[in-house]
């Protein structure tokens, strides 16, 4: 415990006044949804913040409030952000939507940014991540690793993010392994590590010799290393702390690219409302490393599928594709359209089991 | 030596000296806590306190005052009744969240009809939502003589699983997209508990808040039912022989503090919050049992303990986003406060003198 | 759908190590409530030995000293709740309640600097030969030591109960504790030491997430076991071995939701997910005939006015 470091900047502070501040700099809020020490979501939105701090120095000043329900606790947190001189506010929650509209509302001079919703407002934009292209990676080194044939993934709950990320998976890793099988454990919560490291064990106990999840936690990573033999992936942030093996590779949300972007263009008054869904072409979706624990060829592919998606040549929705009830769904050649994607509520052919409702 | 002496009547003086000496003793610990962690401690304590209630927008802060505390105080009378009687409802959280959900599902329903007694029947599917959450433990308590405690904390986890289930099923908005969550109830006129003036932050969880406030007190104070719920729990015994039916009591006691905890999950999902959605319930079921005890199980102290705890939420977010506080601390700072509120209820009750040299 | 997936034996083995945390928090609040104390703030004292325990290990690279942390931070957790409860005389409900809030924001700030830190491992114990016999092997003889700290902590505090003074002392402090005050013996000292005891115990339990079940730090990884534990003694009517047969129950059932969920079996997950709970209102139901189990002076304040 760092008592003396924090006894040391104690002492500091007592011989500090609150600094002036100087009215041209740039104020940027963020409200989260969870802890900034949640080792996940939170965690990278709060680095995509420090970036913002780095990149701008003396010309930005951010502030952020961690764990706020979403609700009216949102909404207050959002208006006293506003009122105390912020000119642009990111909400990193799905749940914050319509407390930002209403909020927004109130404010028509302040620009607002939205994380993973659909409701926009001359001054609200929203933003979101193509996690499914990584997860289209994933799925191709899951395919060619798998000896049992059988992939398991951990989601949280039943949502279109989630499904979409399982498609993904799924379809690519029956491209190279026309055998594989998915066996997919719903956690019903966003957070209960031990919980995570259960569903991580029962799959490996029944087979899994990959596992995929769509939890937060590295309590997977531990369960896989623990059984020896077990192919996993980082989530949300890099776990490198687990590769070589058994982490393999992780798909990481960089959000700081997206942040500093805006914020430049509300300092440029060049600020307008947007619909971005950025992927791993914008910077948004980073690939962590791929290790050496991963067949060169493998690992050559993967990069290529990568940088096919970073040039816009390959979209990870193509048909043909069928859903899983046998009905088409995309034709020859044709790419899923963004409205379906966002609101994915089936499995593609293949899948077994049901969506729970 | 120094030893405790219970005082013959629990002292007048004290029990109102107590909270003001406590929350001085806070902003000292507190302060330290925050010196500690790197921040100017008399900005930080200021900032808590000072700023939502005289700050530069307390115009806004106040009636967010009513808006965060209005739930809390509401369940904590409800609570507070049968903790008097020594009937031990702490599944308020489970009551709150089926209140909710019937609240919300009823409005739903109607949707998208336009009439005057849509609000009026979610207001009594709210409250019946509660009261039958509430009627399990109490039903199972009056029959088989099972712990009321355990069976209503029980019940909050699988509510937050019914929570969760019409989330992703049953109320799920249509036109959501294929997201979990209901169509919000603040775009529904006939169904949306709008401010009663605007800006105020009086809705009709408020009014509500405050007419159970009264009625508690009137209860308590000059009614035969409330002499019972006291002295039930003061002397059971003695209750027994002045004609009082335990079994009445728990079925009122619990019916109505699940009713009262349902009605806040009513009011605030059709008002504040708006949408039935998995993360809906954010504690106040737990922290009205703190406030309950904090107001010493009195409606008026339980009005200003619940403007208190809503004081440091709302001055714990402005402390954070001004001066970059982490959220851990502030939850540091009110269990600190809820210690020393406590531990210092001791000299309401006891006369700490030093023991004269007698041999005990 | 394919039930010849689950493989019954490793269903067993996992589902103890699930169970662990409970069971040694559990054992602890067992021993505080035949006291007659009721402390609410299990899962305050469980986060904050899951730091204790994790930064302890992380410095000092033993996972031994880590454990050893756990049960200390616990303890002086719980020391404040003895301030409060014992000293002060204040509510045990709302000091218990008090205790979590502080609990979990404490730890945060404790753990700041730990978040994204891998711990040294434990490792698992391995017997020649005797870890090797099919099914009772990988079933009783294959865990982490911490496992066993749990069965022997379960079967001591059982022994002590039935069969020592300090046990019976300890039963007649929580029945009626101005008889035992009465009879000489100090209730006060007594509560202490049993709160103590709870609060280590349930330390180790928030270690055993933070260091073997996990093992990572993240702020309010404790998620919610601290409470299941209380009920757990409730269910278990303050019986230690019902207390071990309770937690592997509630284990057993999350993880045989999981299990079944993998196997493809199409079960309405939020349904299974609350089942724990309403099989333990079941079970609470079914024992509350059983008026003796409760200790009498569960959660009333002692002063000793003479």
């Amino acid at each position: 415990m760092k008592f003396t470091t924090l006894l040391a900047s104690a002492a500091m502070a007592l011989g500090l006044a609150s600094g002036a501040m100087a009215e041209d700099k740039t104020k940027v809020g963020f409200v989260y949804v969870g802890p900034v020490g949640d080792g996940g979501w939170t965690y990278e939105h709060n680095k995509g913040r420090l970036a913002v701090e780095e990149h701008f120095g003396d010309k930005v000043e951010t502030v952020f409030v961690e764990s706020v329900p979403e609700g009216p606790d949102a909404e207050r947190v959002m208006t006293q952000m506003a009122l105390e001189g912020a000119d642009l506010i990111f909400t990193t929650s799905f749940g914050y939507m319509d407390p930002t509209i209403n909020v927004a509302k109130k404010f028509p001079d302040v620009k607002f940014e939205h994380a993973t919703g659909y409701k926009t407002a001359p001054n609200v934009s929203v933003y979101s991540a193509r996690f499914y292209e990584g997860r289209a990676v994933q799925g191709h080194i899951a395919g060619n690793m798998t000896k049992s044939n059988i992939i398991g993934y951990i989601g949280s709950y039943p949502i279109p993010e989630v499904i979409r990320g399982i498609n993904s998976a799924y379809i690519h890793a029956k491209k190279v392994n026309p055998d594989v099988e998915f066996k997919i454990v719903w956690a019903y919560t966003w957070f209960d590590p031990a919980k995570e490291a259960d569903a991580a064990t029962v799959l490996i106990e029944q087979g899994a010799d990959v596992i995929l999840q769509h939890t937060d936690s590295t309590a997977p990573q531990a369960a896989a290393q623990e059984a020896g033999n077990v192919v996993t992936f980082g989530q949300a942030s890099d776990m490198s702390e687990y590769a070589p093996f058994p982490r393999v590779s992780s798909i990481i949300d960089d959000w700081a690219p997206y942040y500093i972007a805006r914020t430049q263009a509300v300092m440029d008054g060049t600020w307008e409302t947007a619909n971005t869904w950025d992927g791993i072409r914008e910077g948004m979706v980073a690939i962590g490393e791929i290790t050496d624990a991963v067949p060169a060829d493998v690992k050559e592919e993967a990069l290529a599928l990568k940088a096919a998606m970073a040039a816009g040549e390959y979209h990870p929705f193509t048909g043909p594709l069928k859903k899983q009830d046998g009905s088409d769904w995309l034709a020859e050649g044709e790419t899923a359209d963004d409205g379906t994607l966002a609101g994915m509520n089936f499995y593609v052919e293949g899948l077994e089991g049901e969506i729970p409702q | 030596m120094i030893v405790l002496e219970k005082r013959p009547q629990p002292s007048k003086a004290w029990s109102y000296a107590t909270p003001v000496v406590a929350v001085l003793a806070t902003m000292v610990f507190g302060g330290i806590l925050f010196a500690i962690l790197g921040k100017n401690p008399v900005e930080a304590i200021g900032t808590i306190f000072w700023e939502p209630l005289f700050g530069e927008f307390a115009f806004y802060y106040r009636p967010q005052l009513l808006v965060k505390g209005a739930p809390l105080v509401l369940i904590a009378i409800g609570l507070s009744l049968g903790f008097r009687a020594g009937i031990w409802n702490i599944g308020a959280e489970g009551q709150y969240i089926m209140g909710a959900i019937f609240g919300a599902a009823a409005g739903l329903a109607f949707y998208p009809l336009d009439a005057f007694y849509i609000f009026p029947i979610m207001v009594i599917a709210g409250a019946f939502g509660g009261w039958l959450w509430a009627m399990i433990p109490a039903f199972l308590k009056v029959r088989f003589g099972t712990n009321e405690i355990l069976v209503s904390l029980m019940l909050v986890y699988v509510a937050e699983q019914m929570l969760a289930s019409v989330s992703l099923g049953l109320l799920k908005n249509p036109e959501g997209f294929g997201f979990p969550g209901s169509r919000n109830l603040q775009s529904y006129e006939s169904a949306h508990n709008a401010e009663l003036i605007a800006g105020s932050g009086m809705h009709w969880g408020v009014v509500t808040a405050l007419i159970a406030v009264i009625f508690a007190y009137v209860l308590l104070n000059r009614h035969m039912l409330g002499f019972h719920i006291r002295l039930t729990g003061e002397a059971p015994r003695a209750a027994k022989f002045a004609g009082v039916n335990p079994a009445r009591l728990i079925l009122f006691c619990l019916g109505l503090s699940g009713a009262l905890a349902g009605l806040a999950g009513m009011f605030e999902v059709s008002g504040p919050s708006g949408v039935v959605s998995i993360d809906f319930n954010v504690g106040y079921g737990f922290t009205a049992i703190i406030v309950a005890f904090l107001g010493r199980l009195h409606p008026v102290g339980i009005l200003l303990a619940g403007g208190l705890m809503a004081l440091t939420y709302i001055g714990g977010e402005i402390a954070q986003s001004q001066l970059g506080l982490p959220a851990a601390a502030i939850q540091v700072f009110q269990g600190m406060l809820l210690f020393f509120l406590l531990a210092f209820d001791l000299l309401t009750n006891y006369r700490i003198r030093a023991a004269r040299s007698e041999v005990a | 759908m394919d039930l010849g997936e689950i493989n019954p034996v490793l269903l067993v083995a996992s589902l103890m190590v699930a169970a662990t945390p409970l069971l040694l928090a559990a054992i602890g609040e067992l021993v505080v409530e035949k006291a007659g104390v009721l402390n609410l703030g299990v899962e305050g004292m469980m986060i904050v030995g899951a730091i204790s325990g994790f930064a302890i290990s992380v410095e000092t690279g033993s996972p031994w000293l880590g454990f050893i942390a756990a049960a200390i931070g616990g303890a002086v957790l719980s020391l404040l709740f003895v301030l409060l409860t014992q000293v002060a005389l204040a509510n045990q409900v709302a000091s218990g309640l008090a205790l979590t809030l502080f609990g979990l924001g404490f730890s945060a700030l404790l753990g700041q600097s730990y978040v994204g830190v891998k711990p040294p491992s434990m490792g698992d114990i391995h017997i020649p030969l005797i870890s090797d016999i099919p099914v009772i092997g990988p079933i009783l003889f294959q865990h982490d030591p911490i496992l066993y700290v749990g069965i022997a902590l379960t079967a001591a505090v059982w022994a002590t109960l039935k069969y020592t003074r300090v046990g019976l002392i300890l039963r007649a402090v929580g029945e009626n504790h101005d008889a035992a005050h009465a009879l000489g013996y100090k209730v006060i000292k007594i509560r202490i030491m049993a709160i103590l005891f709870g609060g280590a115990c349930a330390g180790l339990g928030g270690a055993y997430i933070s260091l073997i079940r996990v093992p990572q730090w993240t702020e309010g990884m404790t998620a919610g076991v601290g409470w299941i534990a209380l009920a757990l003694v409730v269910f278990a009517s303050w019986k230690p071995w019902r207390a071990l047969l309770g937690a592997y129950l509630f284990g057993g059932i999350t993880v045989l939701q999981l299990n079944l969920q993998a196997a493809g079996v199409a079960i309405p997950v939020e349904y299974l997910a609350m089942s724990p709970y309403i099989i333990t209102i079941l079970v609470l139901v079914i024992l509350s005939a059983d008026k003796s189990s409760a200790p009498a002076s569960l959660g009333r304040t002692f002063h000793a006015s003479h």
